[in-house]
């Protein structure tokens, strides 16, 4: 029982260190404002998800110590890491940030 | 087996880290060195959580809360900035 849960706090720890490289490799790589916060906002925050799930099972496998705090944590994590995304592109459109010149459709325009 | 795991996921967080640190440098406008800065700052959520895996002991995981609170408030403080001029605006001058 307890290898189980220690193979599953292994794989959840790598499956969001893989979720921050891609969000390392999509804020390098993506060409715009938007499309970078695309990748750093979403895939940021699962990867934290996930390495703080990996911690909780490791601790609760090898000290037997449900840690209130790391649940607390998630769930803060998961409300505020897309609000904050959303506000910084809503002030950079704002603050007039270019799209990238090969978008093709900008909704808000009309209301700017 | 578990520790080597545990280096490869320290070594690919901290190689995430160089990534959001390029973007922080070069960033052409405002608001990419603040998405950078805010992943930066989850990312470092990520290594104290690995720390206190490696040093085996559950004493870090207030900083995990208190980062992440710190995170989302400089964030929302930089983005109001940037909209509005100010940050905490004064009544009377309406």
């Amino acid at each position: 029982m307890t290898a189980i849960v220690e193979t599953l706090s292994a794989l959840f720890l790598l499956m969001g260190v893989f979720l921050f490289l891609v969000s390392a490799f999509g804020i390098i790589r993506l060409p715009d404002v938007y499309t970078r916060n695309h990748a750093a906002s979403k895939s940021s925050t699962l990867g934290i998800m996930f390495i703080l799930i990996g911690t909780l099972l490791y601790f609760y496998y090898k000290h037997s110590h449900f840690d209130f705090r790391v649940v607390l944590a998630i769930i803060f994590i998961f409300m505020t890491s897309p609000v904050a995304g959303h506000l910084i592109m809503r002030s950079a459109y704002h603050s007039g940030v270019k799209m990238w010149d090969r978008s093709v459709q900008d909704d808000l325009k009309k209301t700017r | 087996m578990f520790d080597l795991m545990l280096k490869i996921a320290l070594l690919g967080v901290s190689l995430s880290m160089i990534g959001f640190l390029y973007r922080l440098i070069k960033g052409p406008s405002v608001p990419d060195r603040v998405i950078a800065l805010d992943a930066m700052g989850i990312n470092l959520i990520a290594i104290v959580a690995l720390a206190s895996i490696v040093m085996d002991t559950s004493a870090y995981l207030e900083a995990i809360l208190l980062l992440g609170i710190l995170s989302f408030i400089g964030t929302v403080a930089f983005a109001k900035f940037l909209e509005k001029g100010e940050i905490i605006e004064n009544d009377r001058n309406r």
